[in-house]
């Protein structure tokens, strides 16, 4: 079993009325609301938290990429896991991930990523989203007929790029380039494990059983919402003879942790309400451009959460937002550390999921908050379920680090040494 | 009501639907957002006075499948549609367009002057004014894309209902195919680039604007009053929005009729 603690980075304060007086969280979100002073701080202590995760003992710290969104506040994830590849040293960094599609050329995800995983040690997960409608159609203007096969393409580019060891021209239908030569490669050879984070789409399943990744359902409604998408998931490995190793999988889950049930709620209550409410409020007009489903998703009839979202927020069957719906419904599993455990030890099991990917911060958590959640979990749940799925199956979709004694350490005294000449 | 004949023509590999009616000298007609499901009373109208000939777009009902995944810039599409018009018997005979259709029926008679007599331009699209840009018809939900696109948005939506007999899925592919094509070749502004092509449009022009178009914003009108080479007559129809072609098939009928006959 392995646990990568997941940050969003939410804006932390959106008002009380926003679900109110804004048509959604993303795309077209009132730009007065977002306060740069304020930002300062919410960012400085975003990469706090995801550096004590690192600290507590987490597999992996995650961050990922969105734009024009009022509950994620990283258009480049890489920024982050630059600054996280020094600041920590234990901890694999998961940037989960680039949308490639929207990189001219995408030569520039191969060159940044080999920077991370350089500067790291060789600590980097590389994901490969092709991204949300909202992050892709409208934020950044691709074209939703062609999003996916440009994101293929860059994917091919890419991993010739991370993987080829000669200058080579690449003369794709979206990217031309005479001269593909990437100054830094990759410390882990071939390249660093790649995860692809994905909806119900079959032919995501497909791909990434064909090309040996990690998929990686990102669901923000729970473990019994996505238990159906995960037996899907296995049926079509059945289908294609794979085995049911559970580290092909990944899953994330939103968490609350404290001594007791009753104290978990009154701790948990105000930021997954103010997640669901606020952050979820998804305008139900970017959700679907024409040609982002692919036609054979459509004739499957498999809605993305995204998208799922949306229809529910102008439906009957609307997202919880108040916390004992949020509860009832697995948004958020919360609990005393045993109740939590067990939870979790029934639903990755049922999921047959060896990457939990965990929310221990969301919607306007603070940092105490946060610092406190992470802590009940690390010390009190991991424990519970380290080693789960180990007896039987090995994680081959996992970094490759430099041992610890080749690897360079950040030498802050180097700034004293200078000072002392000087 | 229906065409007198429907063939297929095939071009780069597939097959296009053509629809033809009417008699005397040929008039071509390329359709707008969603393409045509069923004859429609426009097209009735101008059967009456000519052979009016309906070829599908890529993409677009009876356009080839999803050939419209092989067109990847505007001139990819310019040289499909000048094949599927000159493969429909259409070259050098009258042209006309409605929206994205009158966007391409513009473009073909500015790059290829040979190929379109005269041309009626119905809402047309493709050029924009700086950052005034055409509503986003594709960020907006199915109640509100209908009012943009039509004046009378129940007449759009009844050309759209699912015939009894039509297999539920397989007809919102078809409609989200159509909307996809019409994404591929204007996403996100409705910019071809015509604008700088337009002034090589050199035959008689008529552009027909609905008063209520809520698409195209009305400072775009002179773009396409000024811009051609050749002569330009304009005509507002009172009552018609985008798909004037639907909100007021008659007078929008009548109107390219006029023009023909009295440029004749």
């Amino acid at each position: 079993m392995k646990f990568l603690w997941f940050h969003l980075m939410p804006y932390t304060e959106l008002p009380d009325d926003f679900r109110e007086h804004n048509p959604g969280v993303w795309v077209n979100i009132d730009s007065t609301l977002f306060d740069p002073r304020r930002a300062h701080v919410m960012y400085n202590d975003f990469i706090d938290e995801l550096e004590y995760a690192g600290t507590c003992g987490f597999d992996a710290v995650c961050v990922n990429e969105h734009h024009a969104n009022g509950y994620g506040l990283m258009p480049s994830p890489n920024l982050i896991a630059s600054s996280l590849a020094r600041s920590t040293s234990e901890t694999m960094i998961c940037v989960m991930g680039n949308s490639l599609a929207l990189y001219n050329p995408p030569t520039r995800v191969a060159e940044e990523m080999a920077m991370i995983d350089c500067i790291s040690g060789g600590r980097l997960i590389a994901g490969f989203p092709v991204g949300t409608p909202m992050d892709t159609c409208y934020a950044y203007g691709q074209n939703p007929s062609m999003l996916r096969d440009r994101y293929l393409e860059a994917h091919d580019l890419v991993k010739r790029a991370w993987t080829e060891r000669r200058v080579f021209p690449f003369n794709g239908r979206y990217n031309q380039l005479r001269y593909v030569n990437i100054w830094p490669h990759t410390l882990q050879k071939p390249h660093p494990p790649i995860w692809i984070p994905g909806g119900g789409s079959v032919e995501t399943w497909r791909w990434c059983a064909e090309m040996d990744y990690v998929y990686c359902y990102l669901s923000y409604f729970g473990y019994r919402i996505g238990l159906s998408t995960m037996r899907g998931f296995w049926n079509e490995m059945d289908r294609l003879g794979k085995d049911r190793n559970p580290y092909r999988a990944g899953f994330l889950q939103f968490v609350g942790v404290a001594e007791t049930r009753e104290e978990a709620i009154r701790l948990y209550r105000e930021p997954a309400e103010y997640f669901y409410g606020r952050c979820l409020h998804l305008d139900p007009r970017f959700v679907q451009p024409p040609g982002y489903t692919t036609e054979a998703t459509i004739r499957a009839r498999v809605e993305g959460q995204v998208a799922a979202a949306a229809r529910k927020a102008t439906t009957r069957a609307r997202t919880a937002t108040a916390m004992e719906d949020i509860v009832e419904q697995g948004y958020v599993i919360v609990g005393s550390p045993d109740e939590v455990a067990e939870q979790l030890r029934h639903a990755v099991t049922e999921m047959n999921v060896g990457h939990l990917m965990l929310l221990c911060q969301y919607g306007n958590m603070d940092r105490d908050l946060t610092a406190y959640n992470t802590r009940m979990f690390a010390t009190r749940v991991m424990p519970q379920l380290a080693g789960h799925f180990d007896d039987r199956w090995q994680d081959h979709w996992w970094p490759n680090p430099l041992p610890a004694a080749e690897r360079a350490v950040p030498d802050a005294g180097l700034s004293g040494t200078l000072a002392a000449a000087e | 009501m229906r065409p007198d004949h429907e063939t297929t023509v095939e071009v780069a590999g597939a097959a296009y639907r053509v629809w033809t009616a009417g008699t005397g000298a040929p008039l071509g007609v390329l359709a707008g957002f969603g393409g045509l499901l069923r004859w429609t009373p426009f097209l009735e109208h101008l059967s009456r006075h000519r052979t009016v000939v309906v070829p599908s777009l890529p993409g677009f009902p009876g356009g080839g499948g999803r050939a419209h995944v092989e067109l990847d810039t505007q001139f990819d599409w310019l040289l499909r549609t000048r094949d599927l018009l000159a493969a429909s018997g259409l070259s050098g005979a009258d042209l006309a367009g409605i929206s994205l259709g009158a966007a391409l029926a513009a473009d073909v008679a500015a790059v290829w002057p040979d190929m379109v007599r005269r041309l009626a331009l119905v809402s047309p699209l493709g050029v924009n004014d700086g950052d005034s840009v055409i509503a986003d018809h594709w960020g907006a939900t199915h109640s509100e894309q209908l009012a943009l696109l039509s004046s009378c948005p129940g007449v759009l939506e009844e050309h759209r209902r699912m015939p009894p007999d039509a297999d539920e899925i397989e007809w919102d592919v078809s409609q989200i195919r159509a909307n996809e094509a019409a994404a591929r070749l204007l996403w996100p502004n409705g910019e071809t680039g015509l604008g700088r092509r337009i002034g090589r449009i050199t035959c008689p022009t008529l552009v027909v604007w609905g008063a209520e178009d809520r698409m195209v914003p009305g400072g775009h009108r002179r773009l396409y009053l000024d811009g051609p080479g050749g002569p330009v007559s304009e005509t507002v129809i009172e009552g018609a929005g985008h798909q004037a072609d639907f909100d007021r098939p008659d007078d929008v009928a009548a109107a390219l009729i006029a023009f023909l006959e009295n440029e004749a």
